[in-house]
C-alpha cells in the first residue's frame, strides 16, 4: 500500500484513563500511520460519525470502565446500519478472557489486552486491514 | 449511486472517501473534481493560523458552533503535521471539536501535511473544493501550528485570522514579516491570562505603521475556552468580508489565488516528468555526482535536467 492507513483512536464510554490509547496511537504514529486520536469520553454514535468523516480504515477503541461487551458491538453495529463493512475494528484495554470470544462474534476482530507488545499492534492491524 | 452524484446527494461517506482519494493522489478523483469544478467557489474560506497550543482548534469550534446557530452548513480542515522520518502523524484537532461531533450541518476533516511546508497540506486546496460542492457556506481551514514563515493558508483563504496568545515574545516579534503580515482578523485567546492587553497594544502599534489605511485589522480579546467575545470576533471576520467585496478585492484575491494554484500545479507535474525522464539511465545520478566532485556546477547541471523537456 503506498499510502498511510488511517486508523481511529477511540475511547469510548466513561473512564477517563487514556495513557494506554496515548501509547498506542503513538505506537502507530510511528509505523508510518495516521492516527486521529477522538479524546475521551465518547458515545459509539460520536465514534461512528468520526470514523466516516475521517474515512479511516481502522476503528482502534480502548475502554477500561468495563463497558466493552455494550459498547464495542454497538461501534459495530452503527456502522453497519451505515452501509460500512470495509473497516477493520480492534479493541484493547482491561478485558477479562472469557469476555473476549464474544466480541470476537460481534464484529471487533481482535482484542489487545494488557501486556499486549505496541509491535504486535501494529502488527495485526497492518497484516489485516480491509481496503487496498 | 457513483461518487460525484452521492457527493451531491450531501452523503458525508461519498465526501470522505473522495478527500482520501485527492490526499492519494487517484487520478479519478481528479476527474471527478475537473467534473465538479463549475459548482465551486460558492464558500467562504477562513484560514486560521496561529502557534501550537494558541487554540487554533478550540476557537475553530466555537466560532463553527455560533454559525451554526444561523443554520450555516460548516466544512472544517484540521492539518496537524507528518512525520518526516515514518509518514505517520497524530491528528489531534478533533478532540477540541467534540460538541460538533453529532452535529449533522458540520464535517470535519484532519489531514496529515505529507511532507508539504507552508502549513497546509498538498490536497487541502482539492479539499476545500469537495466542502464548498457539498454544500458548506463556510470552511475553515486550520493550518498546522505555524511558526513565522509558513503562509500557504493566504493561497486559499479570503480571510486569514491569526491567533495569538498573551507573552509570546515582545514587540519585536510583532514587527517581524512573514505570518504577522498574513492576518487580516488577530485574535488574542486565552485573554483572561495576564500581558493580554499588552500583547494587544503591540500588535495595534505594529499595525499603525500600515501603510494601506483602507482597511485596518481588528485585534480581538477572546477566550475560546470561555467562550468569550466569540461574536465579536466572527464581526470582525465578517466586516473584512465585507471590506473586500466593496471594495473589489476579494475578487482580486480570489484571481491571485487561483493563478497561484494554477503555478503550484503546473509546478508538480513539470518536476514529475522531469524525474520521469531524469531517472533513465541513472542520468540524474550521473548528474549529482558530477556536481559533487565539482565536475560540474549545478547552474549548468540544472540546464541539462531542463534540457530533457525538450527532446
Amino acid at each position: 500500500m503506498n499510502r498511510p492507513i488511517r486508523v481511529l483512536v477511540a475511547k469510548p464510554g466513561l473512564d477517563g484513563h487514556d495513557r494506554g490509547a496515548k501509547v498506542i496511537a503513538r505506537a502507530l504514529r510511528d509505523a508510518g500511520m495516521e492516527v486521529i486520536y477522538t479524546g475521551l469520553r465518547q458515545t459509539p454514535e460520536q465514534i461512528v460519525e468520526a470514523a466516516i468523516q475521517e474515512d479511516v480504515d481502522v476503528v482502534a477503541m480502548s475502554i477500561l470502565s468495563g463497558a466493552h461487551n455494550t459498547l464495542f458491538p454497538k461501534v459495530v453495529n452503527l456502522l453497519k446500519e451505515r452501509g460500512v463493512t470495509d473497516r477493520l475494528i480492534v479493541g484493547g484495554g482491561v478485558i477479562p478472557d472469557d469476555d473476549i470470544p464474544f466480541l470476537i462474534q460481534s464484529g471487533v476482530e481482535a482484542i489487545f489486552t494488557p501486556g499486549t507488545s505496541t509491535k504486535d499492534v501494529v502488527e495485526f492491524i497492518t497484516t489485516h486491514v480491509k481496503r487496498q | 449511486m457513483n461518487i460525484e452524484d452521492r457527493l451531491l446527494a450531501g452523503d458525508k461517506i461519498a465526501c470522505a472517501r473522495l478527500i482520501s482519494m485527492l490526499e492519494n493522489n487517484e487520478k479519478e478523483a481528479e476527474e471527478i473534481l475537473k467534473k465538479l469544478y463549475h459548482k465551486t467557489g460558492k464558500a467562504y474560506i477562513i484560514g486560521v493560523t496561529g502557534s501550537p497550543g494558541a487554540g487554533k482548534s478550540t476557537l475553530t469550534e466555537k466560532m463553527a458552533k455560533k454559525l451554526r446557530e444561523e443554520g450555516k452548513k460548516i466544512g472544517i480542515l484540521a492539518i496537524d503535521p507528518t512525520s518526516p522520518f515514518t509518514g505517520g502523524a497524530i491528528l489531534g484537532d478533533r478532540i477540541r471539536m467534540t460538541d460538533l461531533s453529532l452535529d449533522e450541518g458540520v464535517f470535519i476533516r484532519s489531514m496529515g501535511t505529507r511532507g508539504n511546508l507552508g502549513g497546509l497540506s498538498k490536497a487541502t486546496s482539492s479539499a476545500i473544493k469537495v466542502l464548498d460542492i457539498f454544500g458548506c457556506d463556510y470552511i475553515f481551514v486550520e493550518t498546522v501550528g505555524v511558526g513565522q514563515s509558513e503562509i500557504d493558508i493566504v493561497k486559499m483563504a479570503d480571510t486569514v485570522l491569526m491567533v495569538l496568545v498573551p507573552n509570546m515574545g515582545d514587540d519585536i516579534q510583532a514587527i517581524k514579516a512573514g505570518t504577522m503580515e498574513i492576518a487580516d482578523v488577530f485574535a488574542i485567546n486565552k485573554s483572561d491570562l495576564d500581558g493580554a492587553d499588552k500583547t494587544k497594544l503591540e500588535i495595534e502599534m505594529n499595525l499603525d505603521l500600515n501603510e494601506n489605511k483602507d482597511f485596518r485589522p481588528k485585534v480581538v480579546k477572546v477566550s475560546a475556552i470561555k467562550n468569550k467575545d466569540i461574536d465579536t470576533l466572527l464581526e470582525a471576520i465578517f466586516e473584512h468580508r465585507d471590506y473586500q467585496m466593496k471594495t473589489g478585492n476579494y475578487e482580486k484575491r480570489r484571481i491571485n489565488n487561483a493563478k497561484q494554484e494554477l503555478l503550484d500545479l503546473a509546478k508538480e507535474d513539470l518536476i514529475n516528468l522531469i524525474m520521469k525522464k531524469a531517472v533513465e539511465n541513472d542520468f540524474l545520478n550521473t548528474l549529482v555526482n558530477e556536481v559533487y566532485t565539482r565536475k560540474k556546477d549545478p547552474y549548468t547541471a540544472k540546464e541539462e535536467l531542463l534540457n530533457l523537456l525538450l527532446n
